[in-house]
């Protein structure tokens, strides 16, 4: 029994050792399980030399690929900017009855895994599903598609916004607003004026961590994008299909983009959580 | 839902003053619907036309049996590994000062951070016969690539974070007096962890593992590269959901999948009943 005094009770010396040891099995745990791992994506995508890779970022299909999941990325970043703040705007400033079941239906896409999304829009408009003979009728295209693949890419991503700017501003409460509201402003002025500036940077966290997402989806968009070469291919897709076709080294250096995007997004969630704290 | 309860209920007159009501709960409630809730009706339809009798025999077909058992099995050893790691981690990463535990945590964030298809590239070729782990593993007769070592690696790396990121802050908020006080009454560590740390850290634990068993059994993009999925054997349950209706045979997918749904549903509802635990817990304090 240590003897009560403080600095004994603080810094009991028989735990150093637990502590390395705990700390070298973590560190040794990690380095196994998450940082060999990354270093690996680089090294093997380099391992035949840098002209090899530029060649492989530069295949056709692949560039094709990079093309389409950035046309994703700028359609769906609007879309969740605008919904998220609308959905936030409502739940936070107004009571009615179903806001909880609501709220439920807005964070429903996390507890669905993406893959079982994909199955749902097939199921919905696919040729056997519930729209398919109206989509066959109007000739309309959704699945095997672009719109099928941003609109499953919607559907994943569509709580990521809301979620990080809904607790903030029920924490800040409607006060402000209410005061430019009795001076006379418009709604679009208190939005603009208000409320922007107190949840600009939960809004690009949550956009950040929207695009970031909807970039590299992959189960969801798997099932209703068909993977037609050079057409429908996400670049997520196309490093399954340059797996498979034995291509390893081209499907790392079409990873290697993906995973240089991944590395900036927790860039800058430190940069921004630096701030807010 | 009658619009007359809205109107007397004090709280929402003294809420609706700000403007945008309508607005915004009309762009909400088309875009939800369209986007989220159109598809979800569509998969629980199909799933009620197939009727009770057929929809028991598709998910005790012996191919779902065996795709289900082998997800859940994967699952749950990727669930115990990250629970053990997930605590270690925490543990580390909130008592101890070293060079490199800022880098450490931010490593934490880099399974979510990092596309799935990715992860199971890479982890695949590490495992492989000539890959950095697969070559060490060789000569001792492991194989992890296509069996469901492999499939429990890639669930665990997919969901590393829960566990650590529910358990950090906890930790971070216990009152180091509790602990303190154990001391000084003669308990050993090992009473002060079990007696003490375990008890207030327990419910946050157990939604972390739950979260976490869940993702690993609806994770598919890392999981297909490592699997191998033969069918019978290394095949995850979603995967037979996709290619069943790549076989147009939609019953069968509606059939695994609201299997999968269920099993996420009752995994939600467990997490959402520790939750509420958890505040209640945390109110008094």
């Amino acid at each position: 029994m240590t003897p009560a005094t403080a600095p004994a009770a603080l810094a009991p010396r028989p735990d150093r050792r637990a502590q390395w040891l705990l700390v070298g099995l973590a560190v040794a745990l990690t380095m196994f399980i998450v940082v060999v791992p990354l270093i690996y994506i680089f090294w093997r995508a380099l391992s035949e030399g840098l002209g090899v890779f530029a060649q492989n970022i530069l295949a056709p299909d692949t560039l094709h690929a990079i093309w389409l999941t950035s046309v994703v990325a700028v359609i769906t970043l609007p879309v969740n900017l605008a919904i998220g703040i609308a959905a936030a705007w409502l739940i936070a400033r107004f009571t009615f009855p179903g806001r909880k079941l609501l709220l439920t239906i807005i964070e429903l896409p996390f507890s669905i895994s993406p893959i079982i999304a994909g199955v749902c829009y097939l199921l919905l408009y696919g040729r056997q599903g519930l729209l398919g003979p109206v989509l066959a009728a109007g000739d309309i295209k959704i699945l095997f598609a672009l719109p099928g693949i941003v609109m499953v890419t919607l559907f994943v991503t569509s709580p990521f916004v809301a979620r990080e700017v809904l607790p903030l501003m029920q924490a800040q409460g409607s006060e402000q607003e209410q005061a430019a509201l009795t001076l006379g402003a418009s709604g679009w002025q208190i939005f603009r004026l208000v409320t922007l500036p107190n949840i600009r940077w939960a809004l690009l966290y949550g956009a950040v961590l929207a695009t970031a997402r909807a970039v590299g989806e992959f189960g969801a968009v798997s099932v209703v994008s068909g993977a037609i070469r050079g057409q429908t291919n996400t670049l997520p897709l196309q490093i399954e299909l340059l797996f498979n076709d034995l291509n390893t080294v081209g499907a790392f250096a079409a990873a290697t983009t993906l995973t240089l995007i991944a590395l900036m997004v927790l860039v800058v969630k430190t940069v921004i959580e630096g701030r807010t704290r | 839902m009658s619009v007359a309860a809205v109107i007397d209920a004090p709280a929402g007159r003294q809420r609706r003053v700000l403007p945008g009501f309508g607005l915004t709960m009309g762009v909400t409630l088309t875009y939800v619907g369209i986007i989220v809730l159109l598809p979800v009706i569509a998969l629980f339809l199909k799933g009620a036309e197939i009727g009770p009798v057929r929809f028991w025999d598709i998910v005790i077909a012996p191919r779902t049996l065996a795709a289900l058992r082998l997800t859940v099995t994967a699952a749950a050893l990727a669930t115990a590994f990250n629970a053990l790691y997930g605590l270690l981690m925490a543990w580390v990463l909130v008592r101890y000062r070293f060079p490199g535990r800022r880098l450490l945590d931010a490593m934490m964030d880099i399974p979510f951070a990092l596309p799935t298809a990715v992860a199971g590239l890479a982890l695949t070729a590490l495992f492989s016969q000539n890959g950095w782990y697969g070559q060490l593993l060789a000569p001792a007769g492991v194989s992890v690539v296509y069996t469901i070592w492999g499939v429990a690696i890639a669930m665990s790396f997919t969901s590393i974070p829960f566990v650590v990121r529910t358990v950090q802050p906890i930790l971070e908020d216990l009152d180091p007096g509790l602990e303190e006080a154990a001391r000084t009454l003669g308990a050993s560590p090992f009473q002060i962890f079990a007696k003490v740390i375990v008890p207030a850290i327990l419910p946050a634990f157990l939604i972390g593992t739950t979260i976490g068993f869940a993702r690993s059994l609806g994770e598919f993009g890392a999981v297909i590269f490592i699997a191998g999925n033969l069918p019978m054997k290394t095949e995850i349950a979603s995967l037979l959901a996709v290619i069943r209706l790549e076989e147009y045979d939609y019953n069968g997918a509606a059939a695994i999948a609201l299997t999968l749904v269920a099993i996420a549903l009752v995994l939600l509802v467990l997490s959402n009943w520790l939750q509420s635990r958890l505040t209640r817990r945390r109110v008094p304090a």
